[in-house]
């Protein structure tokens, strides 16, 4: 049978998922196997080593980087203030001496006699992992980090800004076509994750930045809104470090389109829901899409959708959303995958499958322009 | 059966060799057909470095399988090896293979100069198929406390540290050293991973900066100076280092790279250093200057060689998928749509460059989408070409020997290497170049984005089998040329373009061509081009008369005889000028870029 593989994008009403925190270097889980935790609960934490200051000692106090250690009233792994006397030149006989003085709390780290430089290492600083999902720790990686699983409904994204963010669900438009306006944004939305229709307009951003929402969730958006937004043009879709406010997911792509039926459904029915929320996204290998995870309770797990033995294979009858223009963002049902190439109106040649619309027209297209969509 | 080959070079006649990319691993094989070496199939499969496989043999074997059933040779046992030697219809003599999967070497690298060491180290890390991430010199600007945390930021593979002469600073070579110790740079592959650290620099510093390195986390190698005398660059020696620790470090922690290295007959090269190779070999064999350009999704690779000289440069984030959008931002919507003769919405364009990058693998279905690809491919090229010819200089900090005849000469260490005037040929490869549905589409985009000068011959890689051969080469030197010339790249033809500007409409050169089967004259004025088909593997002799201040290589309004090469293509005539500039107001702008795309028949 004429299939082809074509990953979509994952929204899902109910699913055993499996997250793992990691510390980005080795120290201490605070949680055990078995433990029960909140998005918000710290487990792990660290200490990463602290700022290093050089400085050059040799020329602050205009002797030989060999005199330095001579010169010195600290040794080697002596802490030290700020501004605290580090060094003293020893002058002519006791005269004209020079004095250095600590640019900055730590600890001295290396004196080199080579360079006349002293490298000071200021205070660690402490890094928490956050749980992020909540659910129960399914294993721990000693000095590392954990795995924790949970029952939950989740959405993938398109793309995202901005990193982490938790907070209740909350609908501000009431169809997945209405776009997301700075009128559908109210005081009351601060720290809750609010979801659009369709495109989230660069004012609705502004609004929900000024009311400090926690994330906000739509079909589209215009390139120019998240640039004014930004300052500057997005060039690689490799995100999450933004901090401008807010977190940002599109779960569809750019321009005015409006969010798939099916993940709108599911922040309606799951609306007043805890979630936890990421914008970081990385289009490149290893690739990382923003997310939606909202917990369910236990009486409302479901068996868990299983990707069918057809998951991600394109075969006729499968739903699609084209996913380049000129047709972007049109939903449909696989009709037929013809096998040979096929010359299109760019006058490349190409494999196509061809399409039956929402509105019965009959579509051409290449497989590489649309997406699978479960609905 | 699946032993590794042992015969000599000689008495290889299939060879099947496979380049993993960071998407698809191609496998192409090579045979000996009536005495000459041949490409005689090609298959692909994707990459599976990465989960669920998490494994890049189980991607060599499905495009090897792949071509076995193409070629209707057992290539893949039962065990999913490789079959070594021939057998009649089963098994190769040699298997070879590049690698960038899992985004390719990544390397930093430290100098003490910035234009001097630090360049010097920059050059042996690209020659060797890195992608450098970082270039850390004492004068960079940067305070100290920022190199730190630079350097703290970063996840190399390895780090190439140089800096001084032989017997020259100690002083400023350690210092840095003492910048990355402390900072502690965390390789890619987690903390087992003892990170390499190259030490290439004055060799009187070797063990202070071993001393600096001890206790870390750190695999240190002193290798001879990159820069001996500021005269000379020696970088081989750290060419050769790097790709020893590229197998030994890098490739030993990828997924799956182990049993690919044991199955290899030769050393398993980055993708990009086995292209240099390649283009290098050409360059000398044939005794010509080549420009080599391989455009991805993500970054535009560059490679020259100039007289004796090669350089690459590897522009990040100048590609076609994932960083489109990047090319729009640096090049400006404008000079983006400076190429496109049609209509179009800025607005409804930003929207669509942001949805190519956001699903990258998407391609153009309308006229419309396809014309406005290459407009940015044009502007991809340009910015990487611009970036290569920046960075491949005579080298700097050379006292310079002036006599009275330079008196007028401004000649400084520096210049670039890159002149188009003397550049014989160039190469386009990458998805945008390769498979433009017309082979006008690939010679309007090169002539537009390089600005060939003189007389060029322009040339595609087929299939991408640059990598191959360039691994192949340091096997088997004479079956990867054979196979360069015959199977490998793809003629379009010839650019014929003087240096120098002019009134629009004025007379700018005068040309007689007399080859088998071509006999033209004619005049062309300043901003016209044409067009004249020549076949591909037919020479013609042309004979150019430039008009005062164009330049064909022999000096302003000289005349000039020269051969030219036929392609799939042909003749182009560019009396558009040099430096390229388009003129005029926007409607003037349309029709000019329409009649050359009507002139050289680029869409249908």
């Amino acid at each position: 049978m004429a299939h082809a593989y074509t990953p979509g994008l994952r929204v899902s009403h109910c699913v055993k998922h499996r997250t793992r925190r990691m510390l980005p270097i080795s120290g201490e889980v605070v949680v055990s196997v078995g433990d029960r935790v909140n998005a918000q609960d710290v487990v792990a934490r660290t200490f990463l080593p602290g700022p290093v200051i050089p400085f050059n000692l040799s020329n602050k106090l205009g002797v030989a980087a060999t005199d330095v250690p001579r010169c010195l009233l600290k040794i080697q792994g002596d802490t030290i203030r700020k501004d605290e006397l580090i060094a003293r030149s020893p002058g002519i006989f006791g005269m004209f001496q020079k004095e250095a003085y600590s640019p900055d709390d730590g600890t001295v780290e290396t004196i080199s006699q080579i360079t006349g430089q002293v490298i000071l290492r200021g205070a660690p600083e402490p890094i928490e992992v956050l749980a992020y999902l909540a659910g129960e720790v399914v294993e721990v990686l000693p000095e590392q980090g954990v795995d924790i699983e949970a029952d939950i409904a989740m959405a993938q994204g398109i793309l995202g800004i901005g990193g982490e963010a938790f907070g209740t669900i909350r609908l501000a438009c009431q169809s997945p076509e209405i776009p997301l306006t700075p009128d559908l944004i109210h005081e009351d939305m601060r720290g809750q994750i609010v979801v659009g229709g369709a495109r989230m307009t660069g004012e609705a951003i502004k609004r929900a930045i000024k009311v400090g929402t926690a994330a906000v969730i739509s079909g589209g958006m215009d390139d120019q809104d998240l640039k004014d937004i930004l300052g500057q043009d997005l060039g690689v879709a490799i995100t999450g470090s933004e901090r401008i406010g807010t977190s940002l997911v599109i779960t569809e792509g750019f321009g005015d389109i409006a969010m798939a039926a099916r993940t709108f459904e599911l922040f309606q029915l799951l609306e007043g829901r805890e979630a936890a929320a990421n914008g970081a996204t990385q289009i490149r290998a290893g690739v990382l899409r923003p997310e939606i995870l909202i917990p369910l309770n236990p009486d409302e797990v479901t068996p868990n959708e299983e990707p069918s033995s057809e998951h991600g294979l394109l075969v006729p009858g499968a739903r699609v959303r084209m996913i380049r223009d000129p047709y972007f963002g049109l939903l449909g049902k696989v009709d037929s995958l013809p096998h040979e190439l096929t010359v299109l109106d760019s006058g490349s040649k190409a494999r196509v499958l061809t399409v039956i619309l929402d509105d019965s027209r009959h579509l051409t297209v290449p497989r590489a322009n649309v997406e699978l969509i479960e609905e | 059966m699946t032993a590794k080959a042992t015969s000599s070079p000689d008495d290889l006649n299939v060879i099947l060799a496979t380049d993993c990319g960071s998407t698809t691993t191609k496998a192409i094989l090579i045979q000996k057909v009536d005495g000459h070496y041949r490409q005689t199939h090609r298959g692909e499969a994707p990459t599976t470095v990465e989960e669920p496989a998490a494994d890049v043999t189980v991607g060599v074997q499905n495009a090897a399988t792949e071509v076995g059933e193409l070629s209707g040779r057992k290539l893949v046992d039962e065990n999913g090896n490789i079959i070594r030697p021939v057998d009649g219809q089963t098994g190769c003599d040699a298997y070879i293979s590049t690698s960038s999967a899992g985004g390719g070497l990544q390397m930093m690298v430290a100098g003490v100069v910035r234009n001097m060491s630090a360049a010097s180290a920059k050059r042996a890390a690209l020659g060797a198929g890195a992608i450098v991430m970082e270039t850390i010199a004492s004068n960079d600007k940067r305070k100290p406390h920022e190199q730190i945390q630079r350097i703290r930021e970063l996840r190399p593979d390895m780090v190439l540290l140089a800096g001084g002469t032989d017997g020259g600073t100690v002083k400023h070579v350690v210092q840095l050293a003492e910048l990355i110790a402390p900072a502690r740079p965390q390789p890619r592959f987690g903390g087992a991973y003892k990170l390499p650290v190259i030490y290439a620099g004055n060799p009187d510093a070797a063990d202070a900066v071993r001393q600096t390195f001890a206790g870390e986390n750190i695999e240190l190698a002193v290798i001879p100076n990159v820069r001996p005398v500021l005269e000379q660059e020696n970088l081989g020696p750290a060419r050769d280092r790097i790709h020893d620790l590229f197998l030994e470090h890098v490739m030993a922690h990828a997924p799956g790279y182990p049993r690919l290295i044991e199955w290899a007959d030769a050393p398993i090269m980055p993708t990009p250093g086995a292209v240099g190779n390649i283009l290098q070999t050409i360059a000398e064999r044939q005794n010509i200057n080549a420009v080599g350009v391989d455009i991805g999704g993500a970054t535009t690779d560059v490679f020259s060689v100039f007289g004796t000289e090669f350089n690459r440069t590897v522009s990040a984030n100048l590609g076609m998928s994932y960083s489109i959008s990047n090319v729009c931002a640096e090049a400006g919507m404008k000079n983006v749509l400076r190429w496109v003769h049609i209509d179009m919405d800025e607005r409804e364009l930003r929207n669509r460059v942001k949805n190519k990058m956001i699903r990258p693998t998407t391609i153009p279905q309308t006229r419309e989408a396809l014309i406005f690809e290459q407009a940015v491919a044009r502007e991809a090229l340009r910015l990487a070409y611009i970036q290569h010819k920046e960075f491949a200089t005579t080298l700097q900090g050379v006292q310079q020997q002036r006599t009275v005849g330079d008196t007028f000469s401004q000649s400084t260490g520096g210049a670039t290497l890159v002149d188009n005037m003397v550049l014989d040929l160039i190469v386009g490869s990458g998805g945008v170049l390769s498979h433009a549905p017309r082979m006008e589409q690939t010679v309007a985009m090169m002539i537009d984005a390089f600005e060939p000068e003189g007389i060029t011959c322009l040339a595609k890689d087929s299939i991408f089998m640059m990598p191959h051969l360039g691994v192949l080469a340091s096997v088997h030197p004479q079956a990867a040329l054979e196979v360069f010339e015959k199977d490998c790249l793809v003629y379009l033809g010839t650019c014929v373009a003087p240096r120098g500007r002019g009134k629009r409409g004025k007379p700018c050169f005068q040309y007689q061509i007399k080859g088998n089967g071509i006999h033209e004259t004619g005049e062309l004025k300043v901003g016209e081009m044409r067009l004249l088909p020549l076949p591909i593997n037919h020479t013609a002799e042309i004979v150019i008369d430039p008009e005062r201040g164009f330049d064909f290589g022999d000096g302003p309004g000289k005349p000039v005889k020269g051969t030219v090469r036929g392609g799939t293509v042909g003749i182009v005539l560019d009396a558009r000028g040099r430096p390229l500039v388009i003129e005029g107001e926007e409607s003037d702008r349309r029709e000019q870029m329409t009649n050359w795309v009507a002139e050289l028949n680029v869409y249908e």
